[in-house]
């Protein structure tokens, strides 16, 4: 990826609603081009967080620049230069798709062409339809188009496929990989594992307002679940004793004739491959289970991100 | 500045009239009222004796005017509170838009609505009450605006405070229509009770009617430069009172 230039930074900032705090201390840093995504489960502070750095609002506490900019202090050029998707955010009912695109293209100094805009996210059958007669897949893509109407150079994203079927998820996912390739940086919140991981790269993870960790999924991964699993089947006899005796073996439990094998490093699944070829051993299925950020971050906090 | 207040005043305007009940309740229908109650009474009084019309102290039209002023307040106060709790107010902030010039284009279609409701009300009028021709119609309807925009100020802090746009609509009319019988409407203020006296004088739509009649009947400007003042206050001390307790989500 190249040197690595933040174009975000963040710097040990607090929020409190009341009594509740919703971040605390929270730093970190977001590299130019890069898609980065700040995971936790409801309640964590994503959105919090993420509206600070949009300059929607204001920490208590802490430090954030963005393009070199103040998202407080140089408001305009900071807005004319991101674009922003709200969580559950709305339109008005009746406003019409091309109305909503017009007015916010009117609002910057260089705005893209409205309609290629909106051919290119696949709304262009429902110009002239009303806001809230669009399908939730719809209102999301119609937000990206707003988002993205001033071409800027960073996006926002928060929880954009919440409430998605899979199908509409996987488009979405595609164009946020596109809005990527066109060399903007993405800044993303989710609860979904698996759209972290399909799309960033690299994330945060947040729990009660403090951050976790940060790395790229794989790194997250070595550095908390260097754990490898191998789940195999054969009627060998001496199986159970040979697998037994791989050297970075930690775990062998056998349940009729299928074995679930654990082990640590890099190697470890090489190593169970030598030694069933080594003892000719036969097997009837042989499958790796490889950790990921949900393992990850059952790890990191003690429960599943869903609880 | 008020950059986009033009596209977006013209684009609230468009939404507002796709309402269903848009265009009829707030503007067809008070004029409906209008020329079916002036049709009444004019058929009771003999044209030209509106301003005697029974229980109406004021003329019709000031009766009808305010009613029209206050209805584009309760409608601000509920399009305000349904955009604050479905985010809309937020995802328009988050633009360079600034939040005045959001604000200023509902007040700006309100204001637009109240003068188009006037204008047929007057075509309406010119129909039915020749008599009434002479009246100063461009003089009572700046009167009109003037009065709207102050009361409009009051809408705003009571969008403010309402919790959720289920409320707003009777929170506001329990605020507001309660003045409209101490407001000289219907009883001269002078012969209140003194201590509702005292009430009514810090009434605003006491103003606005004491305005809006004075207008009518043909006097000076010059003569109610003070309930112009009035109102003029009234919007100052709403207007600071709201940018203090304004919430936009
Ligand atoms: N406007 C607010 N007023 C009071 N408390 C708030 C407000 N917004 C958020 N909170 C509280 O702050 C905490 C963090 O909320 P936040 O919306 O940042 O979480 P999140 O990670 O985005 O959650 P989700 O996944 O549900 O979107 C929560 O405890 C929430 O209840
Ligand atoms: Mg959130």
């Amino acid at each position: 990826m190249g040197t690595f230039r933040p174009v975000i930074h963040v710097s040990r900032i607090r929020k409190s609603y009341g009594a509740t705090v919703a971040v605390s201390e929270v730093s970190f840093d977001v590299g130019e081009g890069e898609v980065f995504g700040l995971i936790g489960p409801n309640g964590a502070g994503k959105t919090t967080t993420m509206e600070c750095v949009e300059g929607v609002r204001r920490p208590d506490a802490g430090r954030i620049s963005i393009l070199g900019l103040d998202p407080f202090r140089d408001v305009v050029q900071v807005q004319n230069r991101i674009g922003v998707q709200l969580q559950q955010a709305q339109l008005q009912k009746r406003i019409k798709v091309w109305e909503a695109v017009d007015l916010w293209a009117s609002l910057y100094p260089k705005p893209l062409d409205g309609n290629r805009l909106l051919e290119q996210l696949g709304l262009a059958d429902k110009r002239n339809a009303w806001f809230m007669t669009l399908s939730g897949g719809q209102k999301q893509r119609l937000f990206i188009a707003l988002a993205l109407i001033n071409d800027p150079e960073v996006v926002f994203l928060d929880e954009l496929t919440t409430g998605l079927d899979p199908q509409s998820r996987r488009a979405i996912w595609d164009l946020v990989r596109g809005i990527r390739d066109r060399g903007k940086t993405v800044f993303l919140t989710t609860h979904l594992m698996e759209e972290a991981e399909r799309l960033c790269d690299r994330v945060a993870i947040i729990e009660h307002g403090e951050i976790v960790d940060i790395g790229s999924p794989e790194e997250l991964v070595r550095r908390h679940c260097p754990t490898r699993t191998v789940i195999l089947a054969t009627e060998n006899a001496l199986a159970e004793e040979r697998l037994g005796a791989i050297p970075r073996v930690e775990n062998v439990i056998r349940q009729g004739s299928q074995f679930t094998i654990q082990g640590r490093g890099e190697d470890f699944v090489t190593e169970v491959i030598q030694c069933l070829s080594e003892n000719r051993i036969r097997v009837a299925d042989f499958r790796t289970v490889l950790p990921n950020l949900e393992d990850v971050f059952l790890k990191l906090t003690g429960h599943s991100i869903r609880d | 500045m008020l950059r986009g207040l033009r596209k977006l005043t013209w684009l609230e305007i468009k939404i507002f009239l796709r309402e269903p009940l848009g265009a009829f309740g707030s503007i067809l229908f008070p004029v409906l009222v209008f020329v079916v109650a002036g049709r009444f009474v004019g058929g009771l009084r003999g044209p030209g004796s509106l301003a005697a019309a029974g229980f109406l102290r004021v003329g019709l039209p000031v009766f009808v005017s305010v009613l029209i002023a206050l209805s584009a307040v309760l409608s601000l106060v509920t399009v305000i509170s349904i955009y604050r709790e479905g985010g809309i107010l937020k995802r328009l902030r988050a633009t360079p838009l600034r939040p005045q010039t959001i604000l200023a284009a509902h007040v700006l279609v309100k204001l637009a609505l109240t003068a188009l409701t006037m204008a047929l009300m007057v075509l309406a009028g010119k129909r039915y009450f020749p008599a009434h021709t002479h009246v100063p119609i461009f003089g009572f309807t700046v009167a009109l605006l003037i009065a709207t925009w102050s009361i409009l100020s009051i809408g705003f802090l009571i969008a403010s405070i309402v919790p959720t746009a289920r409320f707003a609509q009777p929170i506001g009319a329990a605020i507001l229509y309660p003045m409209i019988g101490l407001c000289g409407l219907f009883v001269p203020v002078q012969s209140l009770p003194p201590a509702l006296q005292a009430v009514a004088r810090v009434v605003p739509l006491t103003y606005a009617v004491s305005l809006l009649d004075g207008i009518w009947k043909g006097e000076a400007w010059s003569a109610h430069l003070g309930d112009v003042a009035a109102l003029v206050a009234v919007f100052a001390v709403c207007t600071a009172l709201s940018a203090k307790v304004f919430r936009w989500e």
